[in-house]
């Protein structure tokens, strides 16, 4: 007879494990940062309520509809925590309701698998930047187009040096941690060079107190190199205002002002990029931009003399310092270049044929 | 020394960042929110910095006295004024020295600092974004004048745009039969807008994409030193 119990007690408890993992389930949301759980249901009731413990033993309900095909994340979790869950299917005719638990624990994983596409991309371009680089290092000249924007900064500096004026240089609104001010700075280290050399006034207004070190560090580093360190004037390089439209006033009131014969507005730049080109093309100067930033090209290009438009300011650096190494990891973009536009044509044929899942991978990406 | 310790902690640190975007476990994931923190508080520090050498410049040229010396000196005083009510009686969520300005709130409404910030510095910041709206107008008319294929292009598309988003636009081609539909402005205005002015955009930013790539490479491997003054 005891053993008769046992194998019912067995069965049954064979049979709850399973219903519960047949009608109500919680598992960890895979391959991420260990802070989702996901919630499933499969049971034929128009409406559910799935409920979640609270740290105070209440119960918090986070959803509430229909119990078929459920799916759905519960997110902002702390990894490794147990969480319980609960999913309630009223019975008004009887005037109760059943309930089935769950238990689960966000875990965190190794490896994020919805970017595995953008990994493979990023080491495909840098393995190429590296190969280049190193050919580079073994004595490879590489060929270079060139850009006009960056080989109009002697004409600049010329003309600024003739008409005995200053030159403005704007190293965007973004601070030290982007990326298009770190290579604003890179281009603003050989024009402070030629600027010593020409003994010519640079101007350099910040918006951020990062970007104003960094700069006056940059400058001094150059005339230092050109061999005339009394003439690095710390005074020209200073912070204006952290607030966008203060800054862009400052530097339209220096343009006007001081009327630079040559503008430079290279790194990050917003709505403001218009009110401060057409202020100096009415000054008449000289004036040089670039960006990265898509939406404000046009108004560059519409008011300034030269634009170097999105990689080209990213090339800058290269392109001005002629150093092999860095002129073979431009080799690397275009490498990079070449891989998007194979990847833009497949993608296009399979998506044709009806292969949706070469879209889907990438797709993982976002 | 000078150089190669910057040089280090830059490609530690880019090394780090790369690997926390494709690890979702601890200690990588924390990461990047930490150096972010690291960076806070070092520009934090920075902000003495900037506060510093916008009093040296302002001081340097009204003592100089420089042809605009009063609005310099009109700088200043706006900065010391915002400075001194914001220490003294805070701004709407933090307290001050002496409290939160009980009484004069009862008078202007809200906290000295924040009625100035409302009434002072937000239509002043406002004046010039809408000057954005004249300078607009000027550089459009540049654009426009038929110089070249190239800008007689551009006019044409952009009257095309600019007539396609209006009422009046679709007013005008509304005659058209459906077979030429494809040719009703507003029709066309986003045909534009959607093939090939964001084929464009997206080639700028996927090439911009590739760029920031080669950048960033260049920084970590210490290839590109540039921004530490220079030094090969």
């Amino acid at each position: 007879m005891k053993r008769l119990f046992l194998i019912l007690a067995l069965g049954l408890l064979t049979i709850s494990i399973f219903a519960e993992s047949y009608f109500f389930r919680v598992e960890d949301n895979p391959w991420d940062e260990g802070k989702a759980l996901v919630i499933k249901s499969n049971v034929t009731a128009d409406t559910v309520y799935v409920q979640k413990a609270l740290e105070d033993g209440t119960w918090q309900t986070i959803y509430t509809g229909n119990g078929k095909n459920l799916s759905f994340v519960d997110n902002e979790l702390t990894p490794n925590v147990q969480y319980r869950y609960r999913l309630l299917i009223p019975r008004p005719a009887m005037g109760d309701s059943i309930f089935f638990m769950a238990v689960a624990k966000p875990k965190e994983q190794w490896f994020y698998l919805d970017k595995l596409s953008y990994l493979l991309i990023l080491l495909a371009v840098s393995i190429a930047v590296i190969y280049y680089v190193q050919k580079a290092r073994k004595g490879k000249d590489y060929y270079i187009r060139r850009i006009n924007g960056l080989d109009s900064i002697e004409e600049s500096i010329g003309r600024a040096t003739e008409k005995g004026k200053p030159i403005l240089f704007v190293p965007g609104i973004g601070d030290l941690d982007d990326i298009q001010t770190i290579s604003s700075l890179t281009i603003l280290s050989h024009l402070a060079y030629k600027a010593a050399e020409y003994d010519t006034d640079i101007i350099v207004p910040c918006r951020f107190s990062m970007v104003l070190s960094a700069s006056r560090e940059i400058v001094k580093e150059a005339y230092i190199k050109a061999g005339k360190p009394d003439a690095y004037n710390q005074d020209r390089i200073f912070y204006l205002t952290d607030d966008q439209f203060g800054y862009v006033a400052g530097i339209d009131g220096i343009m006007v002002r001081e009327q630079p014969a040559a503008n430079f507005f290279l790194g990050s730049f917003y709505a403001e990029s218009l009110i401060l080109a057409e202020t100096g093309f009415s000054t008449g100067a000289i004036q040089t931009a670039g960006t990265a930033q898509a939406s404000q090209l046009p108004f560059f290009v519409v008011s300034c003399d030269y634009t170097l438009i999105g990689e080209e300011l990213f090339a800058a650096s290269a392109y001005l310092s002629r150093d092999p190494q860095q002129l073979g990891s431009l080799k690397g973009h275009d490498f990079g270049k070449l891989l998007v536009i194979v990847l833009i044509i497949v993608g296009v044929i399979t998506e044709m044929s009806g292969w949706n899942w070469f879209k889907a991978f990438f797709e993982g990406a976002q | 020394m000078k150089y190669k310790l910057p040089l280090i902690f830059a490609f530690v640190c880019g090394i780090l960042v790369v690997i926390s975007e494709f690890i979702p476990h601890r200690p990588f994931n924390m990461m990047i929110s930490t150096l972010q923190d690291w960076f806070m508080i070092i520009s934090g520090f920075a902000i003495l910095l900037g506060q510093i050498s916008l009093f040296q410049a302002n001081i340097k040229k009204i003592k100089e006295k420089n042809p605009d010396w009063v609005f310099y000196l009109a700088g200043l005083i706006s900065f010391t004024v915002m400075l001194i009510f914001g220490l003294l009686w805070g701004t709407q969520e933090y307290r001050g020295i002496l409290g939160n300005g009980e009484n004069i709130q009862a008078t202007v409404g809200m906290k000295p600092f924040d009625y100035l910030f409302e009434n002072a510095f937000m239509p002043l910041s406002s004046t010039m974004f809408s000057l954005l709206a004249f300078f607009i107008a000027s550089a459009a008319y540049r654009a426009f004048i038929i110089r070249s294929f190239e800008s007689n292009l551009l006019m044409i598309t952009a009257v095309i745009v600019m007539l396609g988003r209006t009422s009046f636009g679709g007013m005008l081609t509304s005659w058209l039969p459906e077979g030429l539909r494809f040719l009703h402005l507003p029709n066309l205005s986003d045909f534009i807008m959607e093939f090939p002015n964001s084929a464009a955009q997206r080639a700028i930013l996927i090439s911009a994409a590739l760029g920031i790539i080669g950048s960033s490479l260049r920084i970590i491997l210490g290839i590109e030193r540039s921004y530490l003054g220079g030094e090969k």
